[in-house]
């Protein structure tokens, strides 16, 4: 499903404060991956679930992302992102307007 | 029917098709059996954590055991070691029952464990977090790893098991228990329980909250640490690991044709009078109710796996109830638990493995260590090396701080197991 | 001849009044004891609001030595043990020890004491490697969670079975339906069962606290648990114990015990779907009931009132009111069904025996909890919650059911026993 060869079909900004490596590193600490997936692949747009994300998987992404950039996410708005993409934009808006 | 659902015969006893282990003896049935049989001890000096500012230094710890090459991946930063071991030996023993869950009716598969302290390192990490940092620094993680029934949750979704799953915890004689319940749930309804139990303590606060129980023994040498029995028996030393069976009801097992590891005969417990109320520990009788439960006479057992706490006073409350029933060193005696140290909700299932296996070989493995008997243990205890005595019948006891006390016989298959 | 297990004493500790009548007093006024957390500073925490007991274990007759020995949850079982047994005029001692069981459930043991002595040991949260010189001797009694069937075990001169059920949340229900099967299957002819917890402390906050489950509504204590009410948003953490004495039903018959209930099926299932996450067909659930109704030989009318577990989350609530109509088809639209967590919050594995201690306070008063708090009822939860008043209403048999983390689902059905019939 991830084959790293395959072209991305979601460009990801590699200027941004959060990038999809770190969510990737965050992932794999917290919530661990599965031997089927490869989180190095093309994942930005791999539904979550499909990487064997659940909702305890975003919270625990919620949590560790919350603790190490300092910023608050208000309940349910990174549970509600849909792919690794949605995440990384979600969390670079919240930078932002934290003024970082 | 009853509420519970007992069906009015109990019928035929129901089998073990399937064992798993990962024990300080090694990972998988058959080290763990070559192991017991060499006598070769899993106990050594704590590697986890820096063992030297505590008076305990010696454990029993799981040689090797790489979470990430034997649990799925995402279930290693989710849940603790005590459910990691658990999901290996689970899945090696559904694996050895040769049973595919997917062609059997998912309410009649059940997963019944046995928890000691759930998960004790999981819980250590995530309260020094909570008072280092704060309470946003809990991970969500905690919230399914360090509860007792943490592992029976695992267990059950990874293999797709619906019946009536459990999870008890009556410290160290757990184990048993947990087959105990299997059986019941084998006469109301179930065909195949997969059953068992684990412990990972060795964490610096399991280890200091295990000093209390004022069991443990502070001898430093391994070899010397743990010696039921004996007359210089200091305590236990604390281990890690367990083991899982796959039970089935005997008309399950016939219809897919399973091999047989042995039968579940009888099962009883009971519980020890609290102290100061001058009334006799429990064992003697909970044996003779095993026996009756099994409706066979003490004269067939052909060994007895026993508790062997390493305590001197339960040694010989312990040997006191052998002897009561069976009559002065009129049974083999053995502990091959002295290997490992005590598992604690891993200990029974430990055992009942070792047991079965016993059975299947037609030998009675030997208690490695201990040389020269405790005064007043009149005791058969089998020393120095296996004995091939062909036992039919396996009584295993194990008991439990507070005063769990349970009694599991086991009965040989039909066909011999082929030597390893 | 079957044997059958009839509940014959109650005893309660639980948030808003200790002892089985202020808990009916509770229950059927439909009060709520939720309030704001006093048992620790709970400032820095997401959900501050829990249903606490007011517990002087002094006041409730221990002993200085029971009270260091045991931690919040110990005393709790205590407590209600020596209730039920006082209450259920059994002599226990006129029992044969060995005949005498008990099995207690619990969803997170004596965590209270673990963590109080962890802070302590590692000198709050500093040394990894604690230090074991601080610690008490009753340690090791709250690493494992089976000191609470010790305790129950030697307060009742238990030598029969003796057992620690940990199913989560549904550990209150598994241990009396344990305690049931020993009667049955004759291991036991009586059995003091039951469930405790005392969950609320800062460990076991923070966890619900990090996967968002308790609410977080901290300016409205008093109506902050709200089952089946379209403005819930997370349940209400609780504490509490309730013990039962479950006897043979001939022998209770035998010495004249005045009997609350019979129970009359119990079933439990597990999804194995998720850790946490329920399915929205409430499929295993409705097969627990389905079951349990089949072993009480009852068809889906046979029930007059479902004590739900209703914990007020909308994946909860959802979840078994799709498990109500799966199981009882369009008697689900009739029967009424109610949440005491409204009132007593969730106080994880001891709730189970406070709900089945609750049915059994039901069945003798012919009177249904209230659902507190349910004004603005959740569009797709459309059954008959019973908000607000308790309500007289006829029972013969109730349904009471319990989900847990691990995916645990269970089910009890209780019956008002013949003699009550008659003299009540």
């Amino acid at each position: 499903m991830a084959d790293p060869t395959s072209p991305n079909p979601v460009t990801l900004s590699t200027t941004s404060a959060f990038t999809l490596d770190d969510l990737r590193r965050i992932l794999r600490a917290g919530a661990g991956v599965d031997e089927q997936i490869d989180l190095s692949g093309a994942i930005a747009g791999v539904p979550f679930a499909e990487l064997g994300y659940d909702s305890l998987a975003l919270l625990e992404l919620t949590g560790r992302i919350e603790r190490e950039y300092a910023i608050r996410i208000p309940d349910g708005e990174l549970e509600h992102t849909r792919t690794p993409a949605e995440a990384v934009t979600y969390v670079n808006s919240q930078l932002s307007q934290e003024g970082i | 029917m009853s509420a519970s659902g007992i069906a009015p015969h109990r019928g035929t006893p129901p089998v073990v098709t399937g064992i798993g282990v990962v024990a300080p003896t090694g990972i998988g049935a058959r080290r763990h059996w070559e192991s017991v049989l060499a006598g070769k001890s899993g106990l050594g000096r704590i590697t986890r954590f820096d063992p030297t500012g505590y008076p305990v230094r010696v454990a029993g710890e799981v040689p090797g055991f790489d979470a990430v090459r034997e649990v799925p991946g995402r279930l290693v930063p989710q849940t603790d070691r005590f459910t990691h071991f658990a999901l290996a030996a689970a899945e090696a023993a559904l694996g050895d029952s040769g049973v595919d869950p997917a062609s059997l009716p998912e309410y009649e598969m059940a997963v019944v464990t046995a928890s000691s302290s759930g998960g004790t390192e999981f819980g250590q990490h995530e309260m020094e977090r909570l008072y280092r940092n704060g309470p946003s620094w809990v991970g969500a993680y905690q919230s399914i790893a360090w509860f007792y029934a943490a592992t029976t949750g695992q267990v059950s979704i990874r293999h797709g098991m619906r019946g009536p799953c459990g999870v008890l915890c009556c410290e160290q004689a757990g184990g048993l228990d947990a087959l105990g319940q299997a059986r019941r749930l084998l006469r109301t309804g179930s065909r195949l329980v997969l059953t068992g139990g684990t412990d990972a303590s060795l964490c610096p606060y399991g280890l200091v909250a295990q000093l209390a129980s004022g069991g443990l023994s502070t001898v430093d040498d391994p070899a010397r640490a743990y010696l039921p029995f004996d007359a210089s028996a200091s305590g236990f030393v604390p281990g890690e690991g367990g083991a899982f069976l796959t039970v089935e009801s005997a008309a399950s097992a016939r219809e897919r044709g399973a091999h047989r590891y042995g039968e579940i005969l009888g099962y009883a417990a009971g519980f020890d009078p609290a102290p100061r109320t001058g009334r006799p520990p429990v064992l003697a009788a909970v044996i003779r109710r095993a026996l009756a439960d099994a409706r066979i006479g003490a004269p067939e057992v052909g060994v007895v796996f026993a508790d062997a706490s390493g305590v001197p006073e339960q040694d010989l409350a312990e040997a006191r109830a052998i002897s009561e029933v069976f009559g002065a060193g009129a049974v083999p005696v053995t502990a091959p638990k002295a290997l490992t140290g005590r598992l604690y909700a891993g200990g029974a299932a430990l055992d009942a493995v070792t047991a079965l296996l016993s059975l299947g070989h037609g030998v009675v493995p030997h208690t490695a260590g201990p040389g020269r008997p405790a005064p007043g243990c009149e005791i058969d205890l089998v020393l120095d090396r296996p004995r091939q005595t062909g036992p039919r019948t396996a009584l295993v006891l194990a008991r439990g701080y507070g005063g769990f006390t349970s009694a599991l016989l086991l009965g040989a298959a039909d066909t011999p197991l082929t030597p390893h | 001849m079957t044997r059958r297990a009839v509940i014959t004493g109650i005893g309660v500790v639980a948030p808003g009044g200790n002892g089985r009548d202020a808990y009916w007093d509770l229950l059927s006024a439909g009060r709520t004891a939720t309030r704001a957390i006093s048992l620790f500073d709970a400032t820095a925490f997401r959900s501050r609001v829990a249903a606490e007991c007011d517990f002087d274990p002094v006041a409730a007759g221990l002993t200085p030595r029971e009270v260091r020995r045991m931690d919040r949850a110990a005393q709790f079982a205590v407590v209600a043990a020596r209730e039920a047994v006082a209450e259920s005029g059994v002599d226990l001692g006129s029992y044969d020890p060995g005949r005498i069981g008990v099995s207690v459930g619990s969803a997170v043991g004596c965590t209270m004491g673990l963590e109080e002595e962890y802070t302590v040991l590692s000198d709050g949260g500093r040394n990894w490697l604690v230090d074991h010189t601080y610690g008490v001797p009753h340690l090791y009694g709250y690493m494992v969670p089976s000191t609470l069937a010790v305790e129950v075990a030697r307060e009742s001169g238990a030598e029969g079975p003796v057992a620690l059920v940990s199913t989560g949340c549904t550990s209150g229900l598994d241990a009396i339906g344990h305690g049931v099967q020993l009667i049955e299957e004759g291991s036991a002819d009586v059995v003091v069962a039951g469930a405790t917890d005392a969950p609320l402390s800062p460990i076991t906050s923070a966890c619900f606290d990090a996967i968002k489950a308790t609410t977080p509504n901290t300016s409205d204590p008093e109506h902050a648990s709200r089952p089946f009410d379209g403005r819930r948003d997370g349940f209400v953490l609780g504490e509490g114990s309730a013990v039962l004495v479950i006897e043979e039903a001939t022998a209770a018959r035998r010495r004249g015990a005045s009997v609350y209930a019979e129970i009359l099926g119990f079933a439990s299932r597990s999804n194995a779907h998720h850790m946490t996450g329920l399915k929205p067909d409430g499929r295993e659930m409705a097969e627990a009931i389905r079951v349990a109704m089949d072993r009480a030989r009852l068809g889906p009318d046979g029930v007059d009132y479902i004590n739900a577990h209703g914990s007020g989350t909308k994946q909860n609530d959802r979840h078994e009111t799709a498990a109500f109509k799966r199981s009882l088809g369009q008697r689900a639209y009739d029967v009424p069904v109610s949440s005491i967590k409204s009132m007593i919050g969730h106080s994880l594995g001891a709730i189970g025996s406070l709900e089945i201690a609750a049915c059994a306070l039901a069945l003798r008063h012919q009177v249904v909890p209230p659902t507190a708090n349910l004004t603005v009822p959740d569009p797709e939860c459309d059954l008959d919650y019973v908000p607000r008043t308790a309500r007289e209403h006829p029972m013969e048999r109730v349904l009471s059911v319990g989900s847990g983390f691990g995916g645990f689902q269970s089910a009890m059905v209780l019956g008002r026993p013949r003699s009550a019939r008659e003299t009540v």
